[in-house]
């Protein structure tokens, strides 16, 4: 209980120092059409909707895809 | 283990935002007029067959046909309210037509042509983007309707952008309350009144989803950025199906029996990064774990590349890995006197290989006057199952943008 305890407020701590040390950065301008580009979305695609739904019924894993998890049987 | 690897992740994560370089985009705020606009219309339709020898329907022998045409049609309206705020409006519909030889075999003594429904899933969403604190916020409707199963679905999510915008906190909670008609293999329908025998219908049974999902967010350089997905989802009900078959090792036949109550812990996370002017690799790792005895590794890797300005081909592998839940065993080999069993493959243990290529057009074609064709998108893959289930599937994506 001790050794969780500790490693805990290890933990938090380590988070809150990295929290403020990030917040100390250099702020600048830069291009953002790297990041905008349509093939650097974070997320599913559209034309993958039919891909994940075929493999939520295929695959006993799901979720962690942004997607629904349900909705449908895909019993067969 | 997973405690292990969700706090590496965490700490891995955080790591690479303390690294990460800060942009600040320009921070002059113009709220235009009010307005209401045209964003997006999209248009999916795809195509997907498989077969197999595993059918669970047939007790985990035999055929596995199927086929399935899908098509989704999407709208996104927004209105800006000209004082920061920004009000999205959207909706979908989703209709599929399957055919399966295995739903064929529920009763085994009526002969017919492969079985086949329809199932339409309409969706209608809301959100509210406030422009000077980068919080969204809005929420979400669905249905689905096919011949033996119905659901009904809400949602809500918030999205909280930070001020470089840099880095954005998603939550989704949502909820599917699924209502089972419940229909038995014709081995089963001897007791049954006589009005009940020819469709094997036994009631009603309820199945309902509670998901929560949370996003980080984070762009860690001009070229690269990341998310991390933590997702809880939680299922009561019938969650077997009633028109399974499992044979068991003493060789009785009975139906698919599994607990009521199903916890999964998916955890994902998506690395995308612009390798010089022309690749991207876009890449999705999940780990998946759930209170029946099922472990998961999902790894999947695209690498589009920019043929000219106006297309683009994007080959894509995925593999994934499961092991069996805890009460899967093969035909005749389920214990006589279990309480869960079942001989789904689809739960069974495997490793599952998708792979394919994409092409991508974009023409920002300017149709009327009214709106652009943005994007065309043809994908096509080829799904293998180490137990031997094999699967195609062709998809298209036509885009429209407002301007």
């Amino acid at each position: 209980m001790r050794i969780s305890k500790m490693h805990f407020k290890n933990t938090t701590f380590f988070v809150l120092l990295l929290f403020v040390l990030s917040s100390c950065s250099s702020s600048r301008s830069i291009d953002q059409v790297y990041i905008n580009d349509g093939e650097m979305i974070l997320s599913v695609r559209k034309i993958e909707k039919s891909e994940v739904s075929f493999q939520l019924y295929r695959e006993g894993a799901s979720g962690a895809t942004g997607g629904k998890s349900s909705g449908g049987c895909g019993c067969n | 283990m997973l405690k292990l690897s969700l706090h590496t992740l965490f700490i891995l994560f955080l790591s690479l935002q303390m690294f990460s370089q800060s942009f600040k985009l320009d921070s002059t705020q113009t709220y235009g007029k009010r307005s209401l606009k045209f964003e997006e219309a999209n248009i999916v339709s795809s195509y997907y067959q498989q077969d197999g020898n595993h059918s669970a329907i047939t007790g985990g022998i035999g055929t596995e046909k199927l086929t399935d045409v899908a098509n989704v049609i999407d709208f996104k309206l927004s209105y800006n309210n000209g004082k920061g705020k920004k009000y999205y409006f959207g909706g979908d519909i989703g209709i599929d037509y399957y055919t399966s030889a295995s739903s064929d075999k529920i009763d085994t003594q009526v002969s017919s042509a492969s079985s086949s429904d329809v199932r339409v899933y309409p969706s209608l969403n809301y959100s509210v983007e406030n422009e000077k604190t980068g919080f969204v916020k809005g929420g979400t409707l669905a249905f689905s309707n096919e011949y033996d199963y119905f659901s009904v679905g809400g949602g809500y999510h918030i999205t909280k952008t930070s001020r470089n915008k840099n880095t954005e906190f998603g939550a989704r909670a949502n909820i599917f309350l699924d209502t089972y008609r419940q229909i038995v293999a014709s081995e089963f329908r001897a007791n049954l009144p006589s009005r009940q025998q020819r469709k094997g219908e036994i009631g009603n049974a309820p199945r309902n989803t509670f998901d929560l999902s949370m996003t980080l967010s984070q762009i860690i350089s001009k070229k690269f950025q990341m998310a991390l997905t933590f997702d809880l989802s939680y299922q009561n009900g019938l969650l077997s199906t009633p028109f399974h078959r499992v044979y068991m090792n003493d060789g009785s036949l009975l139906r698919e029996n599994l607990p009521d109550k199903r916890f999964k812990i998916p955890v994902g996370v998506r690395a995308n990064y612009f390798l010089g002017e022309k690749m991207i690799i876009r890449s999705f790792y999940r780990y998946y774990m759930d209170d029946w005895g099922m472990k998961a590794h999902t790894f999947q890797m695209e690498l589009p590349y920019k043929i000219s300005s106006f297309y683009s081909i994007t080959p894509f592998y995925r593999f994934h890995t499961q092991t069996a839940i805890d009460y899967f065993a093969p035909k005749e080999k389920n214990v006589a006197g279990s309480t869960y069993y079942s001989s789904d493959f689809d739960l069974s243990g495997f490793d599952s290989h998708f792979y394919g290529l994409g092409v991508r057009y974009t023409p920002f074609k300017i149709i009327a006057g009214l709106f652009a064709v943005s994007q065309l998108e043809l994908r096509g893959g080829l799904y293998n199952r180490t137990d031997g289930l094999n699967a195609a599937m062709v998809s298209l994506h036509v885009q429209c943008k407002g301007f």
